[in-house]
């Protein structure tokens, strides 16, 4: 008989505790992708003017043209990274599903700028519940642009069970 | 105008103005085009329901939490000053749903010379299916 697991907690998740990942920066933010991004997440109706009207971005307090809040600059990475291998028959502590997150915003993006990203493993907690033995790990993912000025924090929670 | 809305307007327990859209494959293949997120869940049915979605192929969260701030945008105008927002992903969001992002505002404050007032959010589906509880903090301008 198999022994049963008492927790989830890895040796690489203690490693890994609190310790940022390295910076991977990403391409100058472009206008065209700024505006087709309003486009996608407007569609059907057409995106507010401060996406893409830079004379009417010009008159409010930002000065110009910014991306909408949910912006992804690191979209369209090449190379292009591994895909995900899933487990085909996941065990305990290898099914998964989305915690959900929450987002701390700083400054807007705007075309040109080049955004950093880094992340840390940040704490987690566990206990048995319906699904069995689960853990609840808190991911940070800090993005800053070119000046050093914070862009946004996101806190995800990831569930294992 | 690029802000409908000041601080001294705004009462706790209001509703803000809603947003809503019905989405589809439309609205989905717009979105992974934009943000690299061609996944086989979203875009093929039989990919759907081999991932134990009956109906078939399903939308991203991502999504609809574009639309959450898509709805504080269109409630404060261009120079809206969302400080946070966190959601939680409760339920799939089914092809040509029709969802609406609502809010509720649960407490004005003032801190280091901001007006900060803090919502509830959800997505709301056409069953009343709250499918993204959540929240969110805004800055307001003042009139003072």
């Amino acid at each position: 008989m198999a022994e049963e697991l008492t927790t989830l907690v890895t040796q690489e998740m203690l490693d890994s505790r609190d310790v940022w990942s390295e910076k991977v920066y990403s391409r100058p933010i472009s206008l065209n992708d700024i505006i087709k991004w309003g486009i996608a997440v407007y569609w059907p109706d057409d995106p507010p003017r401060i996406y893409w009207d830079e004379e009417y971005a010009k008159t409010t307090k930002y000065g110009g043209i910014i991306a909408p809040q949910d912006f992804n600059p690191f979209a369209w990475p090449v190379p292009r990274p591994p895909a995900r291998e899933l487990p085909k028959d996941p065990g305990v502590g290898e099914r998964g599903m989305n915690g959900g997150q929450t987002d701390r915003y700083g400054v807007p993006m705007r075309p040109g700028d080049v955004i950093s990203t880094s992340s840390a493993l940040v704490d987690w907690n566990e206990r048995v519940g319906s699904l069995g033995l689960t853990i609840f790990t808190y991911t940070e993912i800090r993005w800053e642009n070119q000046n050093g000025e914070l862009v946004k924090s996101r806190t995800s929670v990831g569930i294992r069970y | 105008m690029a802000e409908n809305v000041y601080f001294e307007d705004v009462n706790v327990g209001d509703d803000i103005p809603s947003f809503t859209r019905q989405t589809d494959l439309m609205h989905w293949n717009r979105y992974a085009a934009v943000n690299d997120e061609f996944v086989y869940i979203h875009m093929d049915d039989e990919a759907g329901r081999a991932a134990a979605n009956e109906p078939g192929a399903f939308g991203m969260g991502n999504l609809r939490w574009a639309y959450l701030l898509n709805m504080l945008r269109e409630w404060v105008g261009d120079e809206v000053d969302v400080r946070e927002l966190g959601v939680q992903f409760r339920a799939i969001n089914q092809k040509n749903d029709v969802l609406t992002c609502v809010g509720t505002i649960t407490e004005k404050t003032e801190e280091n010379g901001d007006h900060l007032v803090r919502l509830d959010t959800n997505v709301i589906n056409q069953d009343g299916v709250a499918t993204c509880p959540g929240h969110a903090v805004v800055a307001l301008p003042s009139r003072g």
